[in-house]
């Protein structure tokens, strides 16, 4: 009777490789969507926050009860009525005695940043909620603000939390003569300097402030009234988020149920317990009624955490003939105002990626983070490693001017060579496999390298008032965070895991249970190959079912590039226990020895005959029942988690032509070509259209976006009229490639696309701009590169003017830390 | 309150409201049409696109009473029953979005440009777009959905407007 029940009767292809198109797409092009801002509840109580206008002061006085007066409001609150708010906890306590200040959802008696919530109210309808906002009297003493990291390291520098008495959050550093992955750095670039034939370079790279912007505003809806609590919310992630809710809100774990509908992008920017979260749930358990609070695009641009922001001191030195021989990395990373979720940790992942693809032999990273009136900044797209990427390409292309080498020539020189995989780097990383030949051999055909070459010269040989250049990124990355030991090695909360459960259904339908929480990354359909694969079973009969703490309950979510290389192989590693448990059931029936039994394509066949039976059969077996071996349970279930060895480390070779008009400073990406090496791919479309959007992200940087503040600490840039997203009409085609060097340390072979595209662009685009104006004396221009300063850093070379300007260097306590000796702006 | 009698995909609607409601404001919490969501105060985004008397609007830069007597369409009208708008089925075909925010702003503008020039260049699909904004997808595949909507819809092959291949497993579930 199972037969027209059996899935197998069609044996599939090959899954794994295909360009499927998206099971997520029907409900999302048809607006049948499930945002969070949609979910309506009876009864349901709507909820607006009062932001502080300033970005230091003191709150001397604070009254609600206009608010309470207003129609439509059922409560209104300020952070005094929030006794038993706890403080948002921060998962990522770097170093021992990391200075970690109190942040409650609802602030009492001071605010530290412009847009700290102050004062809550909830009304029967938003508007309502809104207007009574207006009826709030808050008196504020303003204060003294601190918004530059090395102002806030000097000496006497006002203290954005006093009772920490600095504004040094923590100090991490990591060397490679006391780690032992290689020499002293110190000693070699002192020997560099007084050496002739050697070189040392040094820069001072900016970071810029950047704001994360996924197009779906952060919403939440709490719904109290039954014996669990269930929260919906936009976020990244609904698994680590009950956990931290849990321990910091007192609520037992068991009582609270996440959900992460379909979430509009995260960037993330969804990778944290917000204050909007908890005040949600403070109010809804206040009131029991379900609340929903969702924000606008201003409130997110405020107060919805940023990214990078770095000072990056760096210095480099290499021989005549191109060998590097030491690397120092000097890091100032702004925390803003507190600490997110991992913020502390995100600019020390940088620290196992400067040293990128390149056989240096000498090693240190030092990393001082720092706080100001600023909104907090945590993981952004990539977190950490565009940051270093973008640092370690720039100085590979100073160092090959000082040199006077090809910037290609000199990558080649002291990259790692694929016959010396796997290679140990001196950041202690062991990186499996690669090939950086193939790659960059296959993107410099294709961009046509040499005859952009020949065209630049001729461009600037008739003083062409366009000129080209071409902006070399040759990258790694580190995806699939992460090994959970090494997660414990740098004192992360939790652990790196990823888990996965396969239930076989009677009927031959599979549901798969995932804990990488997606948000537009095409889990359901790329899980589905991978399943469909191991199971022999079509794409269609498998179901993947996630974001929900009550449907999937075990899961570390989705950041850091870790779904597919550790929740895919999760998936794998499920699928592999259900084809164990069917074939033990198999050999039952068939009436066979379990070693005579084979499983291909969804069937079990006994070796060397025609019996064979589907995997489908198998299910229903298990569910009659009516015939199983001796204690073998009646379901065709698994559950698996996978906890990688290694990181995986895709890589790849970025070029981009830029044209730069020397009269208007407009730039132009004339093309951009890059071949990425991502291991072995589950689905092509979906890998290609997150190198699209990375590459969007990180040219967007290079050119346009910018979080900006005023000298109050106003955050200038606070709408999408001043925070300049790319649009349609600011971004090229990009021509992509691909090689394959298949990942050792997973079954899927993959490596994961991670961000590379955000990671690897950035440098390629500013390395173009400036080797388009370095022969009129520019060395760099600080990004984005906007008309404007690309047109004053020609128009300051040509008056003989530094470019860039030099960069001050903090005095005071962590100065050591930043000063070694050197004077900065190193590029006159 | 104001009275307000519109026709949305299709249907007539009398409602009283409130003169500074905002038509995305109605769709969504009056008539329940949360396919049209909101993504930013500045009408910048364009995820709040509709189509007010055919032509294409940012609902949130509209109050709901400028649509009095009109007729507007939104994404969940779009659709003729379950064929899905063939600017529907070349997003879906052309992997023109990732998490989905933006796709109905976006598919309704391009609908709307279309319309307007119905065999567009690549510039002129860029320009027509341009105030809609993704995060995700760089707006390449975007660019080619229209590309192929705008040849499916002309008659011409899929093939010959340059867009991405259909796999022969494309249809949707």
């Amino acid at each position: 009777m199972t037969a027209t029940l059996d899935p197998t009767t069609e044996v599939p292809t090959m899954e794994v490789g295909r360009e499927r198109r998206r099971k997520e797409d029907a409900h999302l092009i048809t607006g049948r969507t499930r945002w969070t801002d949609n979910i309506v509840l009876n009864g349901m109580v709507h909820l607006a926050l009062l932001r502080s206008p300033y970005a230091h002061a003191r709150i001397t006085s604070i009254s609600v009860a206009g608010a309470l007066d207003a129609p439509g409001v059922l409560g209104a609150w300020s952070g005094a009525d929030f006794p038993e708010q706890g403080g948002l906890p921060c998962a990522w306590p770097i170093t021992p005695d990391m200075k970690s200040p109190v942040r409650l959802p609802v602030a009492v008696d001071a605010v530290k940043f412009a847009g700290e919530v102050v004062a809550v109210v909830a009304a029967r309808t938003k508007a309502e909620a809104v207007d009574a906002l207006e009826a709030i009297e808050v008196d504020y003493e303003p204060l003294e603000v601190v918004l530059d990291m090395e102002a806030a390291l000097a000496e006497g520098s006002v203290l954005v939390h006093p009772e920490l008495g600095t504004n040094q959050n923590a100090v991490w550093a990591f060397d490679s003569a006391g780690a032992g992955t290689g020499g002293d750095v110190v000693a070699a670039l002192a020997a560099a300097e007084s050496d002739p034939d050697q070189v040392v370079v040094e820069r001072v790279f900016r970071q810029q402030r950047l704001i994360p912007a996924f197009m779906e505003p952060r919403s939440t809806v709490v719904d109290p009234t039954s014996e669990q609590i269930t929260m919906w919310s936009a976020t990244q992630i609904p698994h680590v988020l009950r956990v931290l809710i849990a321990l910091s809100q007192g609520i037992p774990e068991h009582k609270l149920r996440v959900i992460a509908p379909d979430v509009g992008g995260g960037f993330g920017g969804k990778l944290q317990t917000t204050p909007e979260e908890i005040i949600t749930l403070m109010v809804a358990r206040k009131m029991n009624k379900p609340v929903k609070y969702t924000e606008t695009r201003s409130e997110s641009l405020m107060s919805a955490h940023h990214g990078r922001d770095q000072i990056q001191r760096l210095r480099i030195s290499a021989r005549r003939d191109g060998t590097i021989t030491g690397f120092d990395v000097n890091l100032l990373a702004d925390m803003g105002a507190y600490l997110g979720t991992v913020g502390p940790g995100v600019p020390i992942l940088g620290a196992f990626m400067f040293n990128a693809i390149y056989k240096i032999p000498a090693y240190r990273f030092t990393c001082t983070n720092v706080f100001t009136n600023k909104t907090l900044t945590d993981a952004y797209r990539g977190a950490g490693r565009p940051e270093a990427t973008f640092g370690v390409e720039r100085i590979m292309d100073e160092l090959a001017v000082e040199l006077g080498m090809e910037p290609m020539e000199l990558r080649k020189k002291n990259w790692i060579t694929h016959e010396e995989f796997p290679f140990t780097t001196i950041a202690g990383l062991t990186y499996d496999s690669g090939n950086y030949e193939a790659a960059t051999a296959q993107a410099m055909e294709m961009f046509d390298y040499d005859g952009l070459r020949a065209e630049q010269k001729r461009r600037r040989d008739s003083g062409d008032p366009v000129q080209l250049g071409i902006g070399i990124s040759t990258f790694t990355e580190m995806c699939g965070l992460a090994p959970s030991r090494v997660l414990g090695s740098l004192s992360y909360a939790a652990g790196g895991w990823e888990s996965a459960s396969i239930r076989m259904l009677p009927t031959g339908g599979v549901e798969v249970i995932t804990g990488a929480t997606a948000h537009g990354q095409g889990h359901e359909t790329a899980w589905s190959q991978i399943v469909a694969d191991q199971l022999g079973v079509p794409f269609e009969s498998v179901e993947v079912i996630h974001g929900d703490t009550q449907s999937s309950p075990r899961g570390m979510d989705t950041y850091g590039s870790r779904s597919l290389v550790v929740g895919g192989v999760a998936v794998v590693k499920a699928a592999q226990k259900v084809v164990a448990k069917a074939k033990i059931i198999a050999a039952h029936l068939m009436e066979a020895s379990e070693d005579d039994i084979e499983f291909a394509a969804g069937r079990f066949t006994v070796k060397g005959t025609d019996t064979s039976m589907g995997i489908g059969e198998i299910a229903w077996a298990a569910f009659a029942a009516h015939n199983l071996p001796d204690g073998v349970e009646a379901n065709l279930d698994s559950e698996a988690t996978f906890d990688p060895d290694n990181f995986s480390y895709p890589h790849g070779t970025h070029l981009c032509a830029m044209e730069v008009d020397t009269e208007t400073g407009k730039v132009t990406i004339r093309s951009y070509v890059c071949v990425d090496d991502i291991g072995v791919v589950v689905n092509p479309l979906i890998a290609d259209g997150q190198m699209h959007g990375g590459l969007a992200q990180g040219i967007a940087q290079a050119l346009y976006e910018e979080a900006q503040y005023s000298e109050d600490g106003q955050l200038t840039s606070g709408t999408f009229v001043d925070y300049l997203l790319p649009s349609a009409m600011d971004l090229p085609n990009f021509t992509l490639g691909r090689t394959v060097t298949p990942a050792t340390t997973n079954p899927l072979g993959a490596k994961g696309v991670g961000e590379a595209g955000t990671i690897a662009s950035t440098p390629a685009v500013v390395n173009a701009v400036i080797d388009a104006i370095r022969h009129l004396g520019v060395k760099d221009v600080e990004m984005p590169c906007s008309p404007q300063r690309v047109w004053r850093a020609i128009q300051d070379a040509r008056s003989g003017a530094s470019t860039p300007a030099p960069v001050p260097v903090a005095a005071g306590p962590s100065a050591g830390v930043l000063s070694t000796g050197v004077p900065t702006g190193g590029a006159a | 309150m104001t009275a307000l009698s519109v026709k949305v995909d299709g249907v007539k609607y009398s409602d009283d409201v409130e003169p500074r409601m905002l038509l995305v404001q109605y769709l969504r919490e009056k008539l329940g049409k949360v396919g049209t969501v909101i993504g930013c105060d500045t009408s910048n985004c364009g995820a709040c696109t509709v189509h007010l008397d055919g032509t294409s609007v940012k609902s949130c830069a509209v109050l709901a009473v400028q649509a009095d007597g009109g007729e507007v369409r939104t994404i969940e009208g779009l659709a003729n029953g379950s064929e899905l708008h063939p600017v529907q089925k070349a997003f879906h075909e052309c992997h023109a979005l990732q998490c989905g925010y933006c796709t109905p702003g976006m598919i309704m503008q391009s609908v709307s440009l279309l319309s307007e020039n119905p065999n567009p260049t690549e510039h002129e699909i860029r320009e027509g777009l341009e105030g809609n904004l993704c995060r995700c997808t760089g707006y390449q595949n975007i660019v080619a959905a229209v590309q192929s909507a705008a040849a499916e819809m002309s008659g011409k092959s899929l093939a010959t407007a340059g867009a991405a291949p259909a796999d022969e497993t494309g249809s949707l579930r």
